[in-house]
């Protein structure tokens, strides 16, 4: 089981990021982040006019030079647009990751670790992951009113019980493991127990399912904006562009064709990051998800 | 036969300790709006005797638990209550709107599945050919889209465009089943195409999983053909795990209704909630909250059941 | 035998096969150049440590290896045919067709959601061309002929329901269901139960006789080549170091490794009327001559026990009955002795050995560790007898964190019970992994860099650091190959002598316990059958049961085989009984200073030796 070389063991570092990059998922999906990510982060900077700005002169304009994704009914510049729309849609996605990581993580050591939480824990999660993910997010932003926070909560809680559940299954095998049972029989206090041996080696799971959840949570908030229940702002969303772009799809697809790509490209980065980090971590969990 | 009654004896049991908190967890979301449910439902140009008369009706000045308890003997008489807004028992609301639901569910499952099979199994067993390498990119791509934007795509092309297939609604009241299911084949082929990805690409990890296994390797050694080590000894043994995905995967069909069938205009339960979330008609949204969360756990319960039937080591 | 096996054409020749496989780097040879025959009627080894590529040439020559990853150079003849030129539909004919082949895992090599009779009607179906009525049939016939019982009433029963020593029979039931020229079996009996290994050897030899095959024979059991073999191939490392008659190779080896492998193997009844342990023979690599061997101190016997256990009682309950895992278990062990726990799986011997470092909670009896009852222990006093008493584990890859460097695992727990602070463990491990006989500049790097035994070096260290009087090891050199399983244990003789360690060893291993204990307990469905001083238990074993388990250890002398043992047609019985069961009170007889047997009941007995 020596496998690595000498060379890779004197700079782990340098090997583990080849090792990571060497993935061609991985390098794919990084890349695209990370072209969203900074377009998002540097909006104000590259975006060529400002999101919400009107010019009834150039209104239902084609892609162009001018504008490189064309304008909406309002003239608005889509390019611009898009860009803006990325920033809510990542706020909102990794508000998500974090919450539903958080609650997923306390919850799911919880009931793999100490027998006697798991029946309840777990019956609590069967009930939540009954409800359809979209039809519970919009039903708590009916209930708590759209703004960013609630539907950051509602779909943190949506999606709490999905990584709660991958994380019990771990914490079920890894608490059989030897070297669990020789920090028990080493007298390690609980706490330490969990923290070193249990949640250091859980690491990588959650890393792979909160990228799947960043990737759902970013299909669902353009859903839930898109029917109207998500986020109100004056900002826009990729959602509430396709819902207003769809009345005039068929003089001016090119409303509904951009931000729907965006969508879609975003998404995919996750997926194939989520994908090429999990064949990486462990072969063995790539049926879980 | 008396392992398959205990095995359902217990599952029932814990089916309907999930029914409760299922219940439960409904109670609470409609109850956690901050302010006065009947204040938001009726605007902001209400009376405070509207209001207050409304309070009445829907039982929120009683205490909590009340409330709670008046909530639980309402389900168990069928009562889901009164949909202020619609002027009918959301009973009646949910049923007049389940078949259009009910099939789009159905088609986009079939659609899913009998692609996700077929396309997965031999994906896994050609696994690394140009083939498998199309089939991961695509399915990666297609669990990448929105089905409301593929939809809507669909519609542009295929209705709009080709006129092959009607844009939306679902028909008149008094048309054939046939119109009806014209009217269907586009929203089922968006919300099926996208679960299709999902349970092909675990499908192909299941196959995997298993054509790895030591019992894959007897087979060979018995001298079975690959047609036979692939369709017999594995895919049975991974149909285990595909099963539990596909019952999965029924919810996320369902979350996937509620945005398509506004898309295409389908007068379903997803429309249904869409338009009481708009108007804050909290009883609707407890009621198709419930009753879609209620089927779900239904739908597991016969899935396990299933599972009786593919795996003899199955016993609790 | 011999003579009619010479005769004639091989039923298999392999001629110079090298298998290579694909790796990033290209393709890697994994074995070099194999060539051996086995002829009708015959049985032929092949031995080596794990990495040898032992199964590599069984899967090669059934061409079970994946294509796009393996790659097959030679020949392969079966009856003057060659294998790798055969096209994959004549290969299929020939898998279970002309060869049979048996595994190592018989719990997984069974397909779980088909029934027993469909499992093996198939190879019939697939190459004799039956219905698969008259293929059910004849199944029940081949049930029958290996000897599961009530055959008919099983033929429509799934996999789980089997022991694995019945799923090793039904696998050979199917292997042998076309009647194949030649067998190959690989490692069968490696994950089984020496009484079931005894029973599973008794019944290749006895169709092979009848079916006058050629069996070739895949294991890293030494003991195994000696019982079964007419010749032997010597593998390392992918090379055949040594080939010829089984005699030969045992009475005088060439190859170095052949002589450092026979070197480091514990045999049983070698002991003679020794006292103490006697440490494994030093074997020097480059000529294979082993010195050494030297017996320990004795254990001073005045010293008060470290741990006394008294009628320790573990029971589980299960929906449907209830596991009576420990019954009334007694025994003490006196600092620097060891007391080995042994008896085959489902016994409770680490059951035991768990209850007494507290991850299992006894239902009765006490358990007191250096004159604290660790049963009435609360949460504080539990901490300070965790200092007192360490475990070790069987399996070295499981057995530490992957994510901790060893350093830092060996510091833990010395770091948790406050003994000391970050820089002075760093001093103390280092002094540790020294005393495991492993290099202190190894403590910052992981797990994974390391060899099954180091880390199990590494797994000693740790129990080491907090100073502990009482060792549990459980299978502790069970897992490790036999030159790696010498050191490991001579290391823990030298650290019993160097400081008065009370070893609980718990083990299968008849050969390994009979030299490394100074007494010995035999158990038997959750309770000791027999107790005593070592040299009494091997010398003059009273209880059946331990009679049968020392019978049944295959010697590694080719001039003992076929020793009479008894052959039994029954599985080790399940310690699951009914909730209402009340077991019966034993007494024991003292047969001799400190040995004593279970008087039990005669029909139990009777039930045993049949």
């Amino acid at each position: 089981m020596t496998t690595l070389t000498t060379a890779s063991a004197a700079r782990p570092f340098a090997a583990s990021l080849r090792r990571l990059f060497g993935n061609r998922a991985i390098l794919f999906g990084a890349v695209i982040l990370l072209v969203v990510v900074l377009a998002a982060l540097l909006a104000p900077w590259i975006a060529p006019y400002a999101p919400n700005k009107l010019s009834i002169v150039n209104k239902l304009k084609g892609p162009s030079l001018g504008h490189l994704f064309g304008t909406d009914e309002f003239g608005r510049d889509i390019f611009s647009r898009a860009i803006f729309a990325g920033r809510i849609s990542l706020l909102v996605s990794l508000g998500v990751v974090c919450i539903s990581t958080v609650l997923g993580v306390l919850l799911g050591v919880a009931a793999g670790f100490f027998r006697r939480l798991d029946a309840p824990i777990s019956r609590l999660l069967d009930a939540m992951m009954s409800f359809p993910d979209i039809l519970l997010a919009i039903a708590l932003v009916a209930a708590l009113g759209p703004s960013l926070a609630t539907v950051i909560l509602a779909l943190g809680i949506t999606y709490a019980p999905r990584l709660a559940r991958i994380v019990r299954g771990s914490t079920l095998v890894l608490r059989e493991l030897p070297y669990i049972e020789a920090a028990v029989a080493m007298g390690l206090p609980t706490w330490q127990i969990l923290l070193r041996h249990v949640l250091l080696n859980l690491a990588s799971p959650i890393l792979v399912q909160a990228t799947f959840v960043f990737a759902s949570a970013m299909l669902a908030e353009a859903s839930l904006s898109f029917l109207g229940v998500g986020v109100s702002t004056d900002m826009p969303t990729w959602g509430t562009m396709l819902a207003s772009g769809r009345e005039y799809m068929n003089n001016a697809p090119w409303l509904m064709v951009f931000p729907g790509l965006a969508i879609v490209f975003s998404v995919l980065s996750l997926q194939l990051l989520g994908d090429g980090l999990r064949d990486l971590v462990d072969p063995r969990l790539a049926k879980e998800s | 036969m008396a392992r398959i009654a205990r095995t359902l004896l217990n599952r029932l049991g814990g089916m309907l300790v999930v029914l409760a908190i299922v219940v439960t967890v409904v109670f609470v979301i409609v109850r956690v709006t901050p302010g006065d449910p009947a204040a938001v439902m009726l605007g902001s140009d209400a009376t405070p005797q509207d209001i207050a008369d409304l309070r009445t009706k829907m039982g929120l000045d009683a205490p909590l638990i009340v409330q709670y308890v008046q909530f639980v003997l309402g389900l168990l008489r069928g009562d889901l209550g009164q949909s202020i807004f619609l002027n009918q028992p959301v009973t009646q609301a949910l049923a007049s709107r389940a078949e259009p639901t009910f099939f789009l569910t159905l088609f986009s499952i079939l659609i899913a599945v009998s692609i996700a099979l077929p396309v997965g199994v031999l994906s896994a067993v050609r696994r690394g050919t140009l083939f498998d390498q199309i089939v991961v990119t695509l399915t990666m791509v297609a669990a990448s889209v929105p089905s409301f934007w593929l939809g809507l795509l669909l519609i542009q092309v295929l209705a709009v465009g080709q006129g092959w297939f009607p844009a939306s609604g679902y028909g008149g009241p008094d048309t054939t089943f046939l119109v009806r299911l014209h009217h269907l084949v586009l929203p089922a082929i968006a919300l099926g195409v996208v679960n299709s990805a999902l349970i092909t690409r675990f499908t192909r990890a299941a196959m995997l999983d298993v054509l790895g296994d030591d019992y894959v390797r007897t087979a060979r050694a018995k001298g079975a053909g690959e047609g036979r080590v692939i369709l017999k000894h594995a895919l049975k043994n991974a149909m285990i795990p595909i099963i539990t995905v596909i019952g999965l995967s029924i919810a996320m069909l369902v979350a996937g209704a509620v945005v398509t069938e506004t898309v295409f205009g389908l007068p379903g339960i997803g429309n249904l909630v869409v338009s009481a979330v708009l108007r804050r008609d909290y009883p609707v949204i407890q009621g198709a909250l419930l009753v879609v969360a209620a089927i779900y756990v239904l739908i597991n319960f016969a899935v396990d059941m299933l599972y009786v039937l593919v795996d003899p080591r199955v016993r609790l | 035998m011999r003579e009619n096996a010479s005769a004639g054409q091989p039923v298999l020749s392999i001629e110079n096969l090298t298998t290579a496989f694909r790796t990033p780097d290209g393709w890697r040879a994994v074995i070099r150049d194999i060539s051996l025959q086995v002829h009708a009627g015959e049985t032929v080894a092949i031995v080596g440590e794990s990495g040898s590529g032992k199964s590599v040439t069984a899967l090669s020559t059934m061409r079970l290896l994946p294509p796009d990853r393996a790659r097959c150079e030679g020949r392969i003849l079966l009856e003057g045919r060659d294998l790798l030129k055969a096209s994959e539909a004549e290969m299929r004919a020939v898998r279970g067709g002309s060869i049979g082949m048996i595994f190592q895992e018989p719990m997984t090599s069974l397909n779980p959601v088909f029934t027993i009779g469909n499992q093996i009607a198939e190879a019939l179906v697939l190459h004799q061309a039956l219905s698969w009525k008259a293929a059910e049939a004849e199944a029940l016939r081949l049930m029958e002929r290996v000897r599961i019982p009530a055959a008919k009433a099983r033929l429509h029963e799934y996999p789980h329901k089997f022991s694995g020593g019945m799923r090793q029979r039904v696998m050979i039931a199917m292997a042998l269901a076309c009647r194949p020229k030649l067998l190959i079996a690989d490692e069968p009996t490696t994950a089984l139960d020496v009484t079931i290994q005894a029973e599973i050897l008794h019944l290749i030899r006895e169709l092979q006789r009848e079916e006058n095959m050629g069996v070739l024979f895949i294991t890293h059991d030494m003991g195994v080549v000696a019982e079964v073999a007419d010749r032997t191939v010597v593998m390392f490392r992918g090379d055949m170091v040594e080939t010829g008659s089984t005699e030969k190779i045992f009475a005088a080896p060439r190859a170095i490794y052949t002589k450092s492998l026979l070197a480091s193997i514990p045999r049983l009844g070698t002991m003679g009327e020794a006292r103490s342990p006697r440490r494994f023979p030093e074997v020097d690599p480059e000529t294979g001559m082993a010195t050494g061997g030297r017996e320990t101190k004795a254990v001073a016997p005045e010293a008060a026990p470290i741990l006394k256990v008294d009628n320790l009682t573990v029971r589980f309950d299960l929906p449907n009955g209830r596991v009576h895992a420990v019954e009334n278990v007694s025994f003490d062990l006196r600092p620097g002795e060891t007391l080995a726990l042994v008896g085959e799986s489902g016994c409770g011997k680490s059951t035991t050995g768990r209850a007494i470092i507290r991850l299992i909670e006894p239902t009765a009896g006490s358990i007191v560790v250096d004159g604290q009852d660790v049963t009435r222990a609360g949460t504080r006093a539990l901490r300070a007898m965790r200092r007192t008493s360490q475990m070790i584990f069987q399996d070295p890859f499981a057995s530490l964190n992957p994510r901790i460097t060893i350093g830092s695992a060996i510091a833990e727990p010395m770091l948790a019970h406050g003994l000391m602070g970050k820089r002075e463990s760093k001093a103390r491990v280092a002094e540790l992994l020294e005393q495991v006989g492993l290099s202190p500049a190894m403590a910052d790097r992981y797990p994974h860099e390391f060899s099954g035994g180091q880390r199990q070096r590494v797994s000693i260290a740790r129990a080491l650091a907090l100073e502990p009087k009482l060792i549990v090891a459980d299978e502790a050199v069970s897992a490790l190959d036999v030159s790696v399983k010498a050191q490991v244990s001579n290391l823990l003789l030298d650290l019993q002598e160097k400081r008065q360690l009370a070893y609980l060893f718990i083990s299968h291993d008849m050969a390994v316990v009979e030299r490394v204990s100074h007494r010995v307990a035999v158990m038997y469905l959750g309770e000791i059958v027999e107790i005593g001083p070592r040299a009494a238990i091997f010398g003059n074993p009273r209880h059946p049961y331990t009679r049968r388990l020392i019978s049944a250890v295959p010697l590694p002398d080719p001039s003992r085989r076929g020793m009479a043992r008894p052959m039994l047609n029954e599985e080790i019985k399940s310690p699951v009984r009914a909730h209402d069961y009340v077991p019966p009170k034993r007494t024991y007889l003292e047969v001799s200073p400190g040995h004593f047997v279970q008087d039990t009941a005669m029909a139990e007995i009777a039930s045993l030796s049949a």
